[in-house]
């Protein structure tokens, strides 16, 4: 892993090292390298497998940190890719070339964190949230217990609540 | 089924008999029609805009022998919408079986009158809810099972989980727990085949009475409303 | 004996093999159900399903031909029926069998099917198209082995009547067609596996992946009509091979006893068997059992 960051570090802007374990590191890379360096990683280095994309909303930091977790099979070694782009400018390269089912979690992201990938098929098509017509409900200035309250009706409690009936059940003398 | 829900839970009562918005709302063109207006204009003559009309009983006699052979053969669908679903599949096997109770999975709505609905409902579940459910021919019932069903459970802060699955399709009895144990849920099968009997569950001439204020409830949640106003 | 007599008592008859059809039903699934280690439904849950079936209190239509599905589908399990004798010598439970022979009821197993065929079509659901044509398939295929056992029965006795084939048989069992003919019987037994679609050939009700085959769109009283033409058609698919290959009945115990145990060969294969995918099945049947009922018909034509 440490060789391999070295090799990278000699093409490309790779910073952020972190070594989890010895089959598990991760790397921060500029959005504009980010999919030469998947290709890169993909051809030659022999990570042929998306694990997965995910994204965290770094609300503080007013920014989105995507992370590209890729896998190989001749190593069995797990490389997380990390890019961070901008929270006001949600717009990122897609990378459905590269892998097939890139496409799938690039809808995700654009119906969750409202994290657009153009030219990616399909992408604004609904995919869970059918119908939605909110702000995209995991970023985290989404307040989701104000909406699930201002949406759906909630069954109120026909019989006691259990702390007060408890307490009272034990130690009635309080 | 109605005074049995509305005897247990006062709250259901007080919403229940909210009366219907004066006038026709914009789903509903007249007293016998609706206008099915999500679908597209090439597809409206697929379907049917008649609105469902109340199923008529037999004499009393002959009715309590068909709710005890009802009651002997129900047909279940089993709608596994969440992780609560996971607990049909033992009931099937033999420790539990509920084939002896003369019950057996029916894989297409048009068969079944026992429509399961395993744990939390998200809209895009609750739309094929209403969907499957609209295509069971009735006399039907619904068991929920799970408290996501009830009260939302875990799910009670989710932006996408319906809370209460009874304001959108007619509930006869719910199973509590997170998840109830097989056992639970024979006893709630058990417990719907008294109500069976007793002629009390009423579900489908409860939901096309109060069709108003279920299709409202319903259109309320599920924003892209695209298929008919009623599913026949 | 008059018209109406004989009318009157096929009626009995048909309402007895209903009954007895129905009862075979229960005591299969019953069976699956230990085989499996379960307690399994009741014997009589059959005529509870019908019941129920029957008192759905609404019903959704596709058009004439749905309607015509089921009706055609019992029209065709009656049909078959009528023209069966069912108990050799008995002037009460003979049906009509004087007017029609073995290539009438063969003729009336296939019309249900094809009745069925294109009621569950106007249905319009996918997965009865996909059934239908696998049902089609595949019952063409074990038509084969059954058409040239009969045909190697007709040279046989030299004759199509089954009341004569029956006749021919009587006196020891040592003259049953299962002794003097055992591999048309061997092949027409294969092909009654196909024919009551338990296990290796169940691919066409596919109970797990297209559920329940061909009548997926039916409800209500349309599959209360088809549960109890299973009834029937099953009963009388019995009696036809109990009167071909099994010697007849002369009284209804004989008769209860034979068909139980001809149908719990289909069963005890089912109970034990996997799947064949439906172009196996077809292979299948047009391999052995075919080449068994070539090879009877050569022998007796020679
Ligand atoms: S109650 Fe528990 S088991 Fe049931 S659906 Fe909810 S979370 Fe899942």
């Amino acid at each position: 892993m440490e060789t391999l960051y070295k090799e990278l570090k000699q093409y490309f802007d790779v910073d952020e090292f972190s070594v989890q374990k010895a089959s598990l590191a991760f790397l921060r890379v500029p959005k504009s390298q980010l999919v030469s360096l998947l290709t890169h990683m993909k051809d030659i280095r022999g990570y042929t497998h998306l694990v997965m994309v995910t994204c965290v909303d770094y609300l503080e930091q007013d920014s989105f940190l995507l992370t590209y977790l890729l896998h190989n099979y001749s190593t069995h070694c797990d490389l997380g890719i990390q890019v961070s782009i901008s929270r006001q400018n949600p717009v990122m390269d897609g990378i459905h070339h590269l892998w097939e089912q890139g496409r799938v979690y690039q809808r995700e992201l654009f119906e969750m964190f409202g994290i657009d990938f153009p030219g990616s098929p399909d992408v604004h098509e609904p995919m869970i949230l059918e119908g939605w017509q909110g702000p995209p409900p995991m970023r985290r200035d989404f307040d989701t217990k104000a909406y699930s309250e201002a949406t759906y009706s909630h069954r109120p409690r026909d019989h006691k609540e259990p702390e007060e009936y408890m307490k009272q059940q034990l130690y009635p003398e309080d | 089924m109605s005074d049995i829900e509305i005897k247990d839970n006062p709250d259901i009562k007080s919403e229940l008999q909210t009366p219907p918005e004066p006038g026709y709302s914009e789903w509903r063109k007249d007293e016998n029609t609706l206008y099915n207006d999500g679908l597209p204009e090439e597809e409206k003559d697929w379907f049917c805009d008649a609105r469902p009309q109340k199923a008529r009983k037999s004499v009393q006699v002959i009715e309590n022998f068909l709710n005890w052979a009802r009651s002997q053969s129900l047909w279940i669908l089993a709608f596994g919408t969440g992780c609560g679903a996971i607990e049909l599949r033992p009931l099937v096997t033999s420790r539990y079986d509920i084939s002896r109770l003369g019950m057996q999975p029916r894989p297409t709505p048009r068969q079944a009158n026992l429509i399961m609905i395993g744990g939390y409902v998200s809209i895009k579940t609750l739309k094929r809810i209403v969907r499957s459910y609209e295509q069971m021919q009735g006399p039907k019932f619904v068991v929920a099972v799970c408290s996501c069903a009830i009260n939302g459970g875990m799910y009670w802060d989710s932006y996408n989980t319906v809370k209460r699955i009874d304001e959108y399709i007619p509930v006869d009895v719910y199973v509590t727990g997170c998840m109830p144990r097989p056992e639970a849920v024979l006893a709630g099968f058990n417990k719907l085949k008294e109500l069976i009997k007793a002629g009390k569950a009423e579900g489908q001439n409860l939901y096309i009475e109060r069709f108003d204020w279920y299709k409202e409830n319903q259109k309320k949640v599920i924003k892209d409303w695209n298929m008919p106003d009623y599913n026949w | 004996m008059n018209l109406a007599y004989k009318i009157f008592w096929a009626f009995i008859s048909l309402g007895v093999v209903t009954v007895w059809g129905l009862t075979l039903n229960g005591i299969v699934h019953k069976i699956f159900a230990r085989v499996q280690g379960r307690l399994g439904p009741p014997v009589w849950q059959p005529f509870l399903d019908i019941i129920k079936n029957n008192s759905i209190r609404t019903a959704i239509s596709h058009g004439v031909m749905f309607y015509l599905g089921p009706v055609f589908r019992i029209a065709g399990g009656i049909g078959t029926y009528m023209f069966i004798p069912v108990l050799f010598g008995s002037v009460y439970f003979s049906n009509f069998s004087m007017s029609g022979d073995v290539l009438l009821v063969m003729y009336f197993i296939f019309f249900g099917q094809l009745g069925m065929a294109l009621g569950a079509g106007e249905g319009g659901h996918p997965y009865s198209a996909i059934a239908v044509s696998r049902g089609l398939a595949q019952m063409t295929a074990f038509e084969v082995p059954f058409a040239l056992s009969v045909i190697s029965l007709a040279l046989q006795y030299k004759t199509l009547s089954i009341t004569e084939i029956v006749a021919a048989q009587q006196g020891s069992f040592l003259n049953w067609t299962l002794f003097t003919n055992p591999l048309a019987v061997i092949a027409a037994m294969i092909a009654m596996l196909g024919m009551n679609m338990y296990n290796p050939f169940s691919l066409v009700i596919a109970p797990q992946e297209i559920p329940i085959g061909p009548p997926t769109e039916y409800q209500a009283s349309f599959l209360g009509l088809l549960a109890t033409n299973r009834g029937i058609f099953g009963g009388a698919k019995l009696v036809l091979f109990m009167n071909l290959y099994f010697g007849g009945a002369t009284n209804l115990v004989e008769l209860i006893v034979k068909t139980f145990w001809i149908y719990m060969l289909s069963v005890f294969v089912g109970a034990a068997y996997p799947r064949f995918r439906t172009e196996d099945s077809i292979r299948f049947f047009l391999k052995y059992p075919t080449a068994l009922g070539i090879i009877s018909v050569l022998l007796f034509s020679l």
